[in-house]
């Protein structure tokens, strides 16, 4: 079983980052992973993105046609990655920035004032954060507790200073979206059954 | 990130950073580069890793530059790496002949990209024919290997390493602009090639008869004497150095021929073709030169075509068919440009081949019913009866019980695969 996530929204949004955090704790969970970062003139300004793919395999194709769930931060990535979300997936949107919705009453979308939530944690910038504790709380990839352990080696490998405000982003994240009302109520598929549509 | 270099621990790295390393820890004593997209970080890797080494870094005015700092540095028997990605891999094509003339041991990596020209900075495998058929002017070859993931590239790494010294040649690593710039969980276990001694290299001629290495000979005989020289030497490379993996080939009726990303690709074409009921293995050449020909011939018996999948215009292809032969049908797909193909698309070109496939055989047979003066030289290409693959087990024997390599894996490759000529 392979799992796929794709992270999109402006450079400088955190986007690269908080893929590696996923696959990170997904790694120390003992799956296999791979992260392909898009590189090129579109990180300067443009759309960012990079694709985590968890597996409990060695991963094959790094292309990615139909994602199990999507993290977009800006309204591009919403209109180029919210159609092409696997049924029954989650899509999380950065609800800050996007006031467009996706549409979809196949997928659990998920909306996170992602700017509200990284200011309430002390650092507004930390949206990717926020977003990531509420892709786990809907998509069950990864423990909690294993993207804890994981921004605790990145961040605190880096920026040691900055790990506690990471670490209340991502509990803000996670907890806003345990709570959240569920999405569209005719949800033609669950989670459980992506990956089954293949 | 390397904490504890020679440990075995997991850790997620790049790439290019992986690869920068396991040269390191293969015991590279200099290094010689210029930036370009998308292998810059295994440059900035060597920036910073060799000085803390005690080691030669340097980042030279250009590639020409560079692949000239590399060929001096390992005419004095010193360890060499030189990387760059496809334009700057064409301006390295001369240096790579001298080298080769000259009998140079070097490493050369190509973290391909999206061409002709300048192209762009995609992944891309259009760079095959340079790096198996020549790069630069004169009679000779290189060995190419493959990577298929970042593991195994920093295991390839040592191998080339190896190789190089045995047969005093360029070696290159072909690999692509994913492979550069990906993470992956890598084992944090490196191998350092034993040295052997370079009674050639240019060390000081202090108490001992000077030593020459050049790819000058003005005189027709000499040179002639140098080329068979090089040819046996190849011939050696081509009988020892073919490497290669397989992966559901016991009963696979269709076969998917590709290597490094491509291979990939594939791996999850084939997981979602065998779901729909089609047998499919894949064959992933590693060392692209000597190519895997005795072995590609031999599974041509057996099955009933092959898909080659390449990020390229169909280059391999060209060497898949002249393995083969004509005894299957072989069928390609592939992107360009720093495009990649989906999985879907290579399980629709094997829906494609398998049709095709199924009625060549057809016609096949049918021609062989008839009696008539076209008959001509019919069992030349008459395929082994499939008996023997009914049984797994007995089919794998041709190609020798030791000739299985798993498509992952990460113990030391190897130094002898197949390879029957």
């Amino acid at each position: 079983m392979e799992r796929s996530i794709i992270f999109a929204g402006f450079g400088g949004q955190g986007i690269l980052f908080a893929g590696h955090v996923l696959a990170q704790g997904a790694m120390d969970e003992g799956a296999e992973v791979l992260w392909i970062p898009s590189y090129g003139p579109e990180m300067r300004g443009g759309t960012a993105s990079c694709t985590v793919i968890i597996g409990d395999e060695p991963i094959g194709s790094p292309i990615v046609d139909h994602p199990d769930a999507a993290v977009v931060f800006n309204p591009p990535s919403l209109a180029k990655f919210g159609p092409i979300v696997m049924p029954g997936g989650v899509l999380v949107v950065n609800d800050s920035l996007i006031e467009a919705v996706s549409g979809r009453d196949d997928v659990d979308e998920v909306r996170v004032r992602c700017t509200q939530l990284a200011q309430e944690a002390g650092d507004d910038r930390l949206i990717n954060v926020v977003a990531l504790g509420a892709l786990v709380a809907r998509a069950p990839l990864v423990r909690p507790e294993s993207i804890r352990a994981a921004l605790r080696e990145i961040v605190g490998r880096k920026r040691p200073e900055a790990l506690e405000i990471d670490l209340r982003a991502f509990d803000l994240g996670l907890a806003s979206a345990s709570q959240a009302p569920s999405a569209p109520a005719a949800q033609a598929a669950t989670w459980s059954d992506v990956g089954a549509a293949r | 990130m390397i904490a504890h270099p020679g440990g075995s621990r997991r850790v997620l790295m790049k790439g290019n950073e992986a690869i920068a390393e396991a040269a390191i820890q293969a015991g590279c004593d200099a290094y010689f580069g210029y930036p370009i997209t998308p292998q810059a970080e295994l440059l900035e890797w060597m920036a910073r890793r060799m000085p803390e080494e005690g080691r030669a870094f340097i980042q030279a005015e250009s590639e020409l530059g560079a692949i000239n700092m590399g060929l001096g540095a390992a005419a004095t028997g010193a360890r060499v790496l030189v990387s760059s990605s496809s334009p700057g891999i064409s301006l390295m094509a001369e240096g790579m002949s001298y080298m080769a003339g000259s009998e140079v041991p070097i490493v050369l990596i190509n973290v391909m990209r999206g061409g002709p020209g300048l192209g762009s900075i995609q992944p891309s495998q259009s760079d095959y024919f340079q790096a198996v058929k020549g790069h630069g002017h004169g009679d000779y070859r290189v060995p190419v290997f493959a990577p298929s993931s970042i593991g195994e590239a920093m295991e390839l790494i040592a191998t080339a390493f190896e190789v190089a010294e045995r047969y005093r040649t360029p070696v290159m690593l072909l690999a692509d602009g994913i492979l550069g710039q990906a993470m992956e969980p890598v084992d944090l276990r490196f191998r350092r090639p034993e040295r052997i001694e370079a009674a050639w290299a240019l060390t000081g001629a202090d108490g001992r008869p000077p030593r020459v290495v050049r790819s000058l000979h003005l005189v027709p005989e000499d040179l002639e004497e140098h080329n068979l020289h090089l040819q046996e030497k190849f011939r050696a490379v081509a009988e020892h150095e073919v490497r290669w993996a397989g992966e559901q080939l016991e009963d696979a009726e269709l076969v998917i021929v590709a290597y490094g990303t491509a291979a990939r690709v594939a791996r999850t074409a084939i997981a979602r073709a065998r779901a729909d009921g089609l047998k499919v293995g894949l064959f992933r050449p590693i060392s692209l030169w000597p190519f895997p020909s005795a072995l590609l011939a031999a599974l041509a018996e057996r099955v009933r075509g092959m898909l080659v999948v390449e990020l390229s215009a169909g280059q391999m292809v060209e060497d898949v068919r002249l393995a083969v032969e004509g005894r299957v049908p072989i069928a390609f797909d592939g992107r360009t440009g720093g495009m990649v193909p989906s999985p879907d698309e290579v399980v629709e070109a094997l829906r494609e081949l398998d049709t095709t496939g199924l009625a060549a055989r057809r016609s096949r047979r049918a021609r062989r019913r008839q009696p008539g003066p076209v008959s001509g030289p019919e069992h030349t290409h008459e395929r082994t009866p499939l008996a023997a693959s009914e049984s797994g087990h007995e089919a794998l024997s041709i190609f020798g019980d030791d000739a299985w390599m798993p498509l992952w894996y990460t113990s030391p490759v190897p130094s002898r695969r197949g390879g029957k000529r």
